[in-house]
């Protein structure tokens, strides 16, 4: 059984009087433990609100979200349900509860009702993972955007959940910032076995994920491997770009040097060094 | 706009600042019931030596104190010249009149202590907002209210609404300040002499402000529910408070100065030397 499942999800919310804007229509999708998962889409494709079916903060209209077997709708699960999945949203300033940054990291395994030694134990251990313990007990107005949404990750993950969601946690970020994000998230996955959705509509971001959701106007329309950036179509229909690397490497198709599909820096390097050193031998 | 005091911790580890905040409330209780005691020069003197040597054992540089007491040294000028001009003692000639307005030298004295007390009033909570964190604060007041939890008050919910509501303080004024400088780009004029236009120049600055406080809270909303949040319910706390026997001393100490003063007031035993310093 899937970890994360939304069975055939429908969701809609009010805008005027009699209207409704249908934010997920029909959505079927499950994340496994473990697992890094991209979800795109651009403006209005129903990312935010897939973060906020998946932990029960919305109920779905149609449709059942289950979390490790417990339905959303059943209110005495909400709780356990949250345990399990923790949310990161996109405005750093608008999740800190108080004015001391471990004091806001303690607020979530406060709420489970840990002794206040474990408390502690957690809270540093949150801290080291997004490197932030320097930063401790200070106040998080001092911080930049990046640290700030770091700080907010440690939060969340004090409460040792086993999915991670970010709702475009690096919206509001400067590239230095998103990189450290990033960095954080890719380290969790991998060393603490942490399942993560990451919500973006950066590319490149998405490039780094095993498996690629993409929705469009609430519906998935793509979900896949990194082979998705094969097939460009999908994307640009999608209203979304291409990373840069894949773009480049369009364009050198069109241009007679095909370098495949690379996805970061390195992988072009590599097969631009590849495609040029084949061209040589064989001129 | 940003140097409001109230709220903002400077972080130490003075003894001011690790000592338990349940004590640090009742102190400044008990400080601000016997400020209201004092009368005569000398005890407004031995209160100010006390506030001076507190202020001296938290480290705060003392400018971060008095940076505090700017928001209210104009109310402070204000009932001061209000209370000199007014001040009508019949028993004495005045020292100087205008029309209506006396000055007589007990008014002198009268509008001097009062600007004293005031300032005496609210020093020591700046002092208290400096060397305590807001959650240090709300933890305090939660325990100290905790037996009206009997009677069904919602103690835990007050303590935390308090301590968010510190916490916008900062983010609050920011904003203003993003939205008044998007307002002066698009030709709002603040800087206007008209305190009618004044006002009315703010309105577009509140409305946005109101709307983005909502906006704000139920993004809180949000991430506090996401973070397990259900209430008072089964919640502990990371830092347990602690009382020490230093917080125990300070309290008595504290009491004793009440004591004093009182005695300086009423004079019980009638000794001379006090009323020579009752004065």
């Amino acid at each position: 059984m899937p970890f994360l499942e939304f069975s055939n999800v429908d969701y809609s919310y009010p805008s005027g009087d009699n209207d409704y804007i249908q934010a997920l229509r029909a959505v079927s999708l499950s994340v496994e433990r473990g697992e890094f998962v991209a979800l795109v889409g651009c403006n209005g494709s129903g990312k935010s609100t897939f973060a906020r079916l998946a932990n029960g903060l919305l109920l779905p209209d149609g449709g059942a979200v289950t979390v490790d077997g417990m339905n959303t709708a059943d209110k005495s699960k909400l709780y356990d349900i949250r345990k399990k999945i923790g949310v990161v949203f996109q405005n750093p300033d608008n999740q800190m509860v108080t004015t001391i940054v471990e004091d806001d990291v303690a607020f979530g395994p406060e709420n489970l009702g840990l002794p206040p030694n474990e408390i502690r134990e957690r809270v540093d251990w949150a801290l080291d993972c997004v490197g932030m313990r320097e930063y401790a007990t200070s106040g998080p107005f001092r911080l930049s955007g990046g640290q700030k949404q770091r700080v907010a990750i440690a939060g969340v993950l004090a409460i040792k959940p086993e999915l991670m969601i970010l709702d475009e946690a690096t919206g509001m970020l400067d590239p230095d910032g998103r990189k450290e994000v990033l960095n954080v998230v890719k380290k969790l996955n991998r060393e603490e076995n942490m399942a993560v959705v990451m919500i973006t509509h950066f590319m490149e971001e998405a490039a780094e994920a095993d498996r690629i959701i993409i929705l469009e106007r609430g519906a998935v329309v793509a979900n896949g491997g990194k082979e998705l950036f094969q097939s460009p179509e999908i994307f640009t229909h999608a209203g979304l770009d291409l990373p840069v690397y894949v773009r480049v490497a369009q364009k050198l198709k069109a241009g007679g040097i095909d370098i495949g599909c690379p996805l970061s820096v390195d992988e072009f390097v590599a097969a631009a060094k590849g495609a040029l050193g084949k061209k040589e031998g064989g001129a | 706009m940003r140097d409001v005091t109230i709220g903002q911790y400077y972080p130490s580890n003075s003894i001011v600042h690790r000592a338990d905040p349940r004590f640090k409330l009742v102190i400044l209780i008990l400080y601000i019931v016997t400020v209201f005691f004092c009368e005569s020069f000398f005890s407004f003197g031995v209160m100010t030596v006390f506030v001076l040597v507190t202020i001296l054992l938290s480290r705060v540089p003392f400018l971060k104190v008095l940076k505090g007491l700017k928001i209210i040294i104009v109310i402070v000028l204000i009932t001061t010249l209000l209370m000199m001009i007014f001040y009508s003692d019949t028993s004495s000639k005045p020292l100087a009149e205008w029309g209506i307005f006396h000055i007589y030298l007990n008014g002198i004295y009268a509008s001097i202590k009062l600007a004293w007390r005031l300032l005496l009033l609210v020093m020591m909570p700046t002092v208290l907002t400096l060397t305590s964190t807001p959650t240090e604060l709300c933890d305090g007041l939660e325990s100290l209210l905790s037996p009206l939890k009997k009677i069904r008050f919602p103690v835990h919910e007050l303590a935390l609404i308090m301590s968010i509501a510190l916490r916008l303080i900062p983010t609050l004024i920011e904003e203003t300040d993003k939205i008044m400088n998007a307002q002066k780009a698009r030709g709002a004029a603040f800087e206007s002499r008209n305190p009618f236009k004044k006002i009315k120049a703010m309105l577009p600055v509140l409305i946005p402000l109101f709307v983005s406080s909502f906006r704000r809270a139920d993004d809180l909303a949000d991430a506090m529910d996401s973070r397990c949040y259900r209430g008072a319910k089964g919640r502990t706390r990371m830092k347990k408070l602690r009382c020490h026997v230093g917080d125990v001393l300070a309290l008595l100490f504290w009491c004793a100065v009440t004591v004093f003063i009182l005695f300086l007031k009423y004079n019980w035993l009638g000794w001379g030397f006090v009323t020579v310093l009752g004065l």
